[in-house]
């Protein structure tokens, strides 16, 4: 029997169909052993990466990812991260989601024990370029402008965009983005205010999940 | 060797996968904000056609005609998943930017119409050449719209270079005009299309000069794939 004449047969067409899947499979096992290692450790480096964008080097020096924590926020389930100073509790660092003008606007914001903050950085939005995207520190230093405040600075009143009556910017042809980030920015600083007592407990020694 | 020349020739320009068949156009349109992420999804998909291309043209005669559809796919999107596997492992910079599109270059239904048009009755060799001449044409594509839109929308070229290539690119970054308010349409994916369009009527105007009696070149738009003896 020739090949072509095999070629045709019902059992070769399910042979070579069974034989390719296998092969890709155990290549694709293959790399996903080899690639699992450097993309957890790409994670790993972005997450760190943002965390010091956030978190002035001066106010820890435990490695964050040691110290994970779960809590059920307002804006959903979060994992979030105690920084310590020769474990004292000094900050802690936590997402937060904003309903931006576009879809959800998710932040890392930090948290000082005191209840100012240290530092908000936009991670991902889908705001209008050129218009709602000056939320990002690459556009504009916008968001830099909420270091240091905390809810008794600027007080209540002033927690809003300036034509809201605020004390924050809002941008030329969107106020909708600034309006949403202010908010849940406020929103994240009277969560931290009720669950104080979580936030700063100090954590047992071997906190956190080490496991993948 | 005029055989080449003229493989070369359909890859880069009469053949073109974007400005002649006009494929790929859902990975064109969404990722080519920028020069540099033309080039990012050009190149993966240069790799996933190439690889995907001599694997067919190598298993060809094993490979029966009521099942070469599932094989092909199987093999591209192994390839695929592939890639997106080591973007994400080792340029994680660019795969925050890219990495929502690798996935679809398995419906990019050029490499598959490759794979059935040429490299299924090809020889190894030509497969190649056919391959990485139709994946450069398409890369240089995504490359020039992405410039288009880059320079108009926001007026800079090849921003973020760096990411891609590697701090030694980073030369490539230009601002080409300072202050540049923006354009924003172009940025947004009906830039794309108006971006396509102008390129089109660019490539046209061009064939009809080229061609000394005047008549339009011959068309192959939509989803139908030359066959190549």
């Amino acid at each position: 029997m020739t090949l072509s004449e095999v070629r045709d047969r019902l059992e070769y067409q399910s042979l070579l169909l069974g034989t390719v899947v296998l092969v890709t499979c155990a290549v694709l096992a293959f790399a996903y052993q080899l690639t699992r290692e450097p993309i957890r450790k790409a994670l790993e480096n972005d997450l760190l990466k943002n965390f010091s964008q956030v978190l002035p080097p001066t106010l820890h020096d435990n490695n964050l990812l040691d110290s994970q924590h779960h809590i059920q926020a307002p804006w959903g389930e979060i994992t979030w991260y105690q920084a310590t100073m020769e474990d004292e509790v000094t900050a802690v660092v936590l997402p937060l989601t904003a309903a931006g003008y576009a879809g959800d606007i998710e932040m890392l914001m930090s948290i000082r024990e005191d209840g100012r903050i240290a530092g908000v950085r936009v991670l991902i939005h889908k705001e209008t370029p050129g218009l709602g995207d000056k939320i990002e520190i690459s556009r504009s230093p916008w968001i830099t402008g909420f270091n240091g405040k905390s809810l008794s600075k600027p007080g209540p009143a002033g927690w809003a965009v300036k034509k809201d009556g605020g004390v924050f910017d809002q941008f030329t042809g969107a106020t909708i983005t600034p309006r949403a980030v202010v908010g849940s920015i406020k929103g994240a600083l009277e969560f931290f205010e009720a669950h104080k007592a979580t936030f700063l407990q100090p954590a047992p020694t071997t906190g956190g999940h080490a496991d993948d | 060797m005029t055989d080449y020349k003229r493989l070369a020739k359909d890859g880069l320009w009469t053949n073109n996968m974007v400005f002649a068949q006009l494929l790929a156009l859902c990975p064109v349109m969404a990722v080519t904000g920028t020069a540099t992420n033309g080039l990012g999804m050009g190149l993966a998909t240069l790799f996933v056609l190439v690889f995907s291309n001599l694997i067919v043209s190598l298993i060809r005669r094993f490979v029966s005609q009521a099942v070469r559809i599932p094989v092909y796919i199987v093999i591209i999107a192994t390839l695929v998943t592939l890639t997106d596997m080591l973007i994400n492992a080792y340029a994680y910079e660019l795969y925050k930017v890219l990495g929502l599109f690798i996935a679809l270059i398995v419906v990019n239904c050029a490499i598959l119409g490759r794979a059935e048009a040429f490299a299924s009755k090809n020889t190894l060799w030509d497969t190649l050449i056919d391959s990485l001449m139709m994946g450069i044409g398409l890369t240089l594509a995504l490359v020039i719209i992405g410039a288009f839109r880059e320079i108009l929308g926001s007026g800079t070229l090849f921003a973020n270079a760096d990411l891609l290539l590697g701090s030694r690119f980073g030369f490539l970054e230009v601002t080409l005009i300072p202050d540049y308010k923006g354009f924003l349409v172009l940025l947004l994916p009906p830039g794309g299309f108006i971006a396509v369009g102008f390129l089109l009527v660019l490539k046209r105007w061009i064939d009809q000069r080229l061609s000394k009696d005047h008549t339009l070149p011959r068309e192959s738009a939509g989803c139908t794939v030359e066959s190549h003896g």
